[in-house]
């Protein structure tokens, strides 16, 4: 029994780490891409162990980068400013919808949980956005639409709220004088801590990692382009090229497109901060997606 | 008198309710008040939309604005029905949902039984780590990913992998019938580490008093799984899977946009409605074929919502329907 759990075991492991190397090894090639040598690369393609490093990738993006460090600075600002109103809106939210006292409490959920159901979809977002409210290509093209609310996330946050603070606690403050505000910044939210580090990963996440917003709102504007804009419009140049309708566009985009090991260096320097912070916020991460298996 | 008192009591009542009705929602307005920010918002987002949705039966004028546009019918769709496309958009959103979900699952489950067999606490808390990363990346960085991958001229796999086996280079980008393979490889890669940590919480949570009891009626390790691990597990597979079916008529465009780099080659196995409905309206400017499929997708997708969680109650009871 003992001798065949040994062995059970090893197999699980064994799978375990294989799974794991599936996961890393991608990303391994993408960091060495970025490192090797460009005539390296065009002899022998991208490898995980290439014989000539250079780093004159990352020289020539500081270098020559002001339209790097611009996206990148509009990605941290994207980030900064969506994440943080997203979280304070979704936090005022769940706070509301958590309260069983409140009349009108079931419609007002059901207000919020329907914009799971059914929604319009892009023709008329993307309308709405270019002639109505106009905020195509402005800054704010990166921020508002789609991403500041998710009602999911509310609804997994309303969750957290109503399982893990007893309402006698929140009963007690206020028969002690306590406003409604002062009631979620003293009490609730630091009973929350793992929630809320949760949501600020998720939000911050989804703003960082956002492509969509600028690909649909700022095609007139690319000075706003955030990194993972960028990246996205380099992706399809290659494209332009590789389909190679007209020779001499052809040749002009190669002139001015950024060689292979530049663009797998723009992709590291878009994915590394989230593998840096991302350890660090693990532990809460797992916890709290559980929490959103949880039916709200 | 009985009947004057009656009234005066009625009268009474009347009198403090309004009042005290006025006291209650002062009482409560800091909580509407939190609730009003957000709930702007998804009126903006949401619900404006849903309104937009006519433009499907109009022909757009600008100059006119929406409103004043002229009806159309239902032109805009007979146009859309009558290409081949609408057939190849719905199967290729369906199939490729089907598939997601069934191996998705099985692939999920499976992970999360083996992780939670796994004795040394360490090497846990790194698997669970390491298997949430590509969950973590942007669809844009896995397309580039991909391209390492599978760049004809460039790409690991045909300079190494086939290299290394003798094979012939393979133009990944114009062959067709290899995208279905890698669009499943590629969103499961992505996904899985994220649903095997949601069935991982569940069994965490099983009481270990079961499996003693098993064990003590002499059941192996598969006997374990098969009457004690997936039937606790089924509320969580039921919840799980009700949310994908209600989703099935939408499609990560990222994945099929940006993925196969949006190859001509390729549509016939790539596009989905919603990659459709982008090219259309952004690329083709095609206001009224594109609001057709985009009304088509909403619809459909309505009624799938309301139909799984229906069958749901009926088949799993009230506690397993979503609402």
């Amino acid at each position: 029994m003992v001798e065949k759990n040994k062995s059970f075991q090893v197999v699980a492991n064994a799978v375990m780490i294989f799974l794991s190397l599936c996961c890393i090894l991608p990303f391994v090639l993408l960091i060495m891409s970025s490192i090797t040598d460009e005539n390296e690369l065009i002899r022998n393609g991208y490898s995980l162990l290439p014989s000539q490093l250079s780093l004159d990738a990352y020289r020539y993006m500081f270098k020559s980068g002001g339209k790097i460090f611009n996206a990148y600075l509009m990605t941290i600002f994207s980030t900064v400013v969506g994440t943080s109103c997203g979280l304070s809106m979704t936090v005022l939210m769940a706070y509301s919808l958590s309260r069983r006292d409140l009349p009108g409490r079931n419609a007002m959920a059901f207000y919020v949980f329907f914009t799971m159901l059914f929604n319009g979809g892009l023709v008329p977002t993307y309308i709405m956005y270019t002639r109505y409210i106009p905020i195509s290509n402005t800054p704010w093209a990166l921020i508002i639409p789609s991403l500041l609310v998710n009602a999911f996330y509310v609804i997994m946050m309303r969750t957290y709220f109503t399982t893990n603070i007893p309402e006698a606690v929140i009963e007690a403050a206020r028969i002690d004088g306590a406003g409604e505000f002062r009631v979620l910044l003293t009490i609730v939210l630091p009973m929350s801590v793992p929630m809320i580090a949760t949501m600020t990963l998720l939000i911050g996440l989804a703003y960082w990692n956002d492509w969509k917003n600028g690909l649909y709102y700022l095609q007139q504007n690319k000075s706003l382009y955030s990194i993972q804009v960028l990246l996205n419009d380099m992706l399809r140049d290659v494209q332009a090229l590789k389909s190679g309708m007209d020779a001499a566009a052809a040749a002009e985009i190669a002139a001015t497109m950024p060689s292979t090991a530049i663009k797998m260096a723009i992709a590291v320097v878009g994915v590394l901060p989230i593998l840096i912070v991302y350890p660090f916020f693990q532990k809460y991460f797992v916890k709290g997606i559980t929490i959103g298996a949880v039916k709200g | 008198m009985p009947t004057k008192s009656a009234a005066l009591e009625q009268e009474m009542k009347l009198r403090s309710a309004a009042p005290k009705k006025h006291r209650r929602f002062l009482r409560y307005l800091p909580l509407y008040l939190m609730f009003l920010p957000g709930a702007l918002y998804l009126f903006m987002k949401n619900y404006l939309p849903m309104s937009g949705l006519i433009i499907a039966f109009k022909k757009v004028n600008w100059r006119k604005g929406i409103l004043g546009s002229d009806w159309v019918g239902l032109s805009n769709f007979t146009y859309l029905f009558k290409t081949k496309d609408a057939f190849n958009i719905t199967r290729n959103t369906l199939l490729y949902n089907v598939v997601f979900i069934v191996l998705g699952t099985v692939i999920a489950i499976t992970i999360a039984i083996l992780l939670n067999e796994i004795r040394r606490k360490a090497l846990k808390q790194i698997y669970q780590t390491v298997i949430l990363l590509p969950y973590l990346i942007s669809i844009v960085v896995v397309s580039y990913l991909v391209f390492a991958l599978l760049s004809s001229e460039t790409g690991f796999v045909n300079h190494t992998i086939l290299a290394a086996f003798g094979k012939e280079p393979v133009s990944w980008y114009t062959e067709p019938k290899y995208w279905p393979y890698i669009l499943v490889i590629v969103h499961i890669w992505k996904t899985f580490g994220y649903d095997c940590i949601l069935y991982y919480a569940t069994l965490v949570g099983i009481d270990h008093s079961y499996y003693e009891a098993a064990v003590i009626d002499g059941a192996n390790r598969w006997q374990q799984v098969v009457h004690v691990t997936l039937p606790s597990l089924l509320p969580t597979i039921i919840t799980l899977t009700i949310m994908a079916i209600g989703k099935i008529f939408y499609s990560d465009f990222g994945l099929f946009y940006q993925v196969p780099m949006d190859s001509g080659p390729l549509l016939d196995v790539t596009s989905t409605i919603d990659t459709y409905v982008y090219r259309g309206l952004i690329r083709l400017n095609d206001i009224g074929m594109s609001s057709a499929a985009g009304f088509y997708q909403s619809i459909v997708g309505f009624i799938l919502v309301l139909l799984a969680n229906w069958s749901v109650k009926k088949i799993g009871g009230e506690e397993n329907a979503l609402f």
